[in-house]
């Protein structure tokens, strides 16, 4: 593979995995906090998910990458700036409300994106998906039907609902921005162009706020960065608690 | 071992008090299939506000999402149960009708396994 | 083994009679079945104290989950994290057979008139703590819960089993984080061993009192929901133990540990009782700490529960029921 497009992959395979290992450590800050026992299995178990998959694309990345970098490598000895996770995923739980609004964001933009990756012309990149997007669509149904239970529940999860969808709609926008990672890989059809997973995103969101009696927030301010290495505040303490131990002591076996 | 420790002294014992809290799930008896050919079979109960729910709380707690299972939810009290002290009229006793029972029988050894 | 329906000559046995007929024969009593009152409620305290033994069990182990040093070692200990959830689950739903509703139990514990395995009140100090809970606790649990598969209450004994399927994994996890760690570094041999001296008498604590101090083990014995003496199921858990610790290189914080080749078993030391009497009462490390975590979370989540009853109920378009 020619340098360029290796590089390209690595750095592809690397924001996904990213993405899923931050919004894994999230959701495990939800163990024996959740809103009820068969709530906190259900979280867990998307968090393993999502675990599993950023493990796999690591390793992958890994392997692509040749310098005999392993999956801890990756999560423990990047600093902050090397971290190319959507801004959305390193965002606090808050309430629950806020995760599952998060959640739902995340799962509607990633069950198209792991369905286009499914056909990826990388066969292992298409393994890796046929799974992930069996799962996201649990996942979404399962986010789904929380925003909609909140958002027509009571007058008070209306309003958190509300007033989670609004604080977060900011960071949806860096869901559909591609840089010239993406377009490369796209046009060797190993990956998609994220700009072509909207339509499919705004159907679902569009379904799920009409039944959830939600406002759409109006397209203002979008941040992004993420992909860039350039965070919000949240990602640096995230990290630093995630990484310690490693970090302590590096070269030992765990 | 720890659960069954004594009440402390002067630990009065406590009438279990109807729960005041709103919010409070039914629940649901839960059935699985493990894998084609067999039988559903009970395996316990979750509580759901609903059955939506309750089908993915008895997915993520009873097969871990295992695939090729499948599960059936159903609200408890929508379960109708014989009375164990009906036993003796719904079921025949063993004792009354012994020729039910193979080992009435006295089969000669010659015409082998039965 | 042959099912025999007992019939006296056209009468009905009393219900009495019945239900210890089933007992002595190994039988599983079950819910609809006629029991004791006192049998009843011993039941339910201790499936009940069981179940929020599991739930209480999650906040020790999952101080690490965000900590964890490998990315393995964080899926595991979510996974048994997760299932020590599940276990809860099942022991909460083995109790309502018998009467009390989930709800009712929860608020027994958040009241303090219900209680759990006062190991969960020490602090997980250390990754190595993770390791020697695994070990520890969960070996002890697993002891105790062989012999609970025997229990004579059919849904209780069920749950049992169906827990002890899945717990394989939990001893062995962390028994291996500690090989890592006693294979390790001087600094990770020296936090394994730190973990051990703090973890050791507690785990012996969670085997109760001396039999001859605990006013229910006769009762217990008698309708078969205990099979195995406090001191009993403590001397084995010592004699698994033992070894295990030796081949990880590790000193058990107990001078009078020592082989008794006369009877075939170890010798240990006396147990504190004073500790475990406090700890036991609420005074033990982190027992306020433990129940406020779940008090408060239980609290800040309540309008999501309210929400998912409203909803429900308006899907249906019938008012709200419990």
């Amino acid at each position: 593979m020619i340098d360029e497009r290796r590089t390209s992959l690595v750095g592809y395979l690397v924001r996904l995995g990213d993405d899923n290992l931050v919004l894994a450590q999230r959701l495990g800050e939800w163990s024996s906090r959740g809103p009820t026992l068969e709530e906190d299995i259900a979280l867990t178990n998307i968090a393993l998910d999502l675990l599993g998959r950023a493990r796999f694309l690591f390793t992958y990345a890994g392997h692509v990458e040749g310098r005999g970098h392993k999956e801890d490598w990756f999560a423990f000895f990047r600093d902050e700036r090397e971290f190319t996770n959507l801004l959305l995923v390193e965002q606090p739980n808050g309430d629950f409300a806020h995760t599952m609004a998060r959640q739902f964001f995340f799962d509607a933009w990633s069950v198209p994106l792991w369905e286009h990756l499914s056909a990826s012309t990388d066969p292992t990149l298409a393994g890796i998906a046929g799974k992930a997007a069996k799962e996201s669509r649990y996942h979404l149904r399962h986010s789904s039907a929380w925003v909609t239970r909140l958002g027509d529940g009571t007058e008070e999860s209306h309003r958190r609902m509300q007033s989670a969808v609004d604080s977060l709609w900011r960071f949806t926008g860096e869901m559909f921005w591609s840089d010239a990672v993406e377009v490369e890989l796209a046009e060797m059809e190993t990956a998609v162009v994220p700009v072509r997973l909207r339509p499919r995103f705004d159907r679902t969101v569009d379904e799920v706020f009409a039944a959830a009696d939600l406002r759409r927030p109006a397209d203002a301010f979008q941040r992004r960065g993420g992909r860039l290495g350039l965070h919000t505040e949240h990602l640096g303490h995230l990290l630093a608690e995630m990484q310690h131990l490693q970090r302590a002591s590096p070269g030992l076996r765990w | 071992m720890p659960y069954e420790v004594d009440p402390a002294p002067g630990e009065i014992p406590v009438d279990h008090p109807p729960s005041a809290e709103t919010g409070v799930s039914p629940l649901w008896e839960v059935f699985v299939r493990q894998r084609r050919g067999l039988a559903h079979v009970h395996v316990g109960s979750v509580h759901a506000p609903d059955a939506e729910t309750a089908l993915q709380a008895a997915r993520d707690v009873y097969t871990r999402r295992v695939e090729g299972v499948s599960v059936w939810v159903v609200p408890s009290r929508a379960i109708r149960a014989s009375d164990p002290d009906d036993a003796t009229d719904w079921f025949e006793p063993f004792a009354d009708k012994p020729y039910r029972h193979p080992t009435f029988y006295d089969i000669p050894k010659e015409v082998g396994q039965m | 083994m042959t099912r025999t329906i007992v019939c006296y000559g056209g009468e009905v046995s009393p219900p009495e009679g019945r239900f210890q007929a089933l007992i002595d024969a190994d039988e599983k009593i079950e819910p609809k079945d006629w029991m004791p009152d006192g049998y009843r409620s011993t039941l339910i305290r201790q499936i009940a104290q069981h179940a929020h033994s599991e739930i209480i069990g999650m906040q020790p182990e999952g101080n690490w989950i965000s900590r964890a040093p490998t990315l393995r070692r964080k899926a595991i200990l979510m996974a048994k994290v997760q299932d020590e959830a599940g276990h809860g689950l099942y022991l909460y739903g083995a109790a309502e057979t018998l009467g009390v509703s989930r709800a009712q139990m929860v608020q027994l514990l958040h009241r303090g008139q219900h209680k759990y395995s006062s190991i969960f009140n020490y602090p997980t100090l250390t990754w190595a703590d993770i390791g020697v809970i695994g070990w520890l606790v969960d070996g002890a649990a697993i002891t105790n819960q062989l012999m609970l598969t025997r229990c004579s209450y059919g849904p209780y004994a069920r749950a049992m089993v169906r827990i002890c399927k899945e717990e394989s994994f939990h001893q062995r996890q962390g028994y291996e984080a500690l090989i890592a760690l006693c294979q390790g570094s001087a600094e990770q041999k020296a936090m394994a061993q730190d973990a051990l001296n703090r973890w050791w008498w507690p785990s012996l604590m969670m085997f109760g009192p001396h039999d001859s101090d605990s006013t229910h083990s006769e009762q217990s014995m008698a309708w078969k929901i205990k099979r195995v003496s406090n001191d009993d199921l403590r001397q084995r858990f010592v004699d698994m133990t033992v070894p295990q610790g030796e081949y990880l290189g590790l000193t058990i914080p107990d001078p009078d540990l020592m082989w008794n080749p006369a009877r075939s078993h170890y010798d240990f030391g006396e147990i504190d009782w004073n500790e475990f009497w406090a700890v036991v009462k609420g005074d033990g490390p982190l027992n306020r700490e433990r129940i406020e975590h779940k008090v408060s979370w239980w609290e800040a989540n309540a309008w999501v529960r309210e929400a998912a009853t409203a909803h429900a109920a308006r899907m249906t378009g019938r008012p709200e029921v419990a």
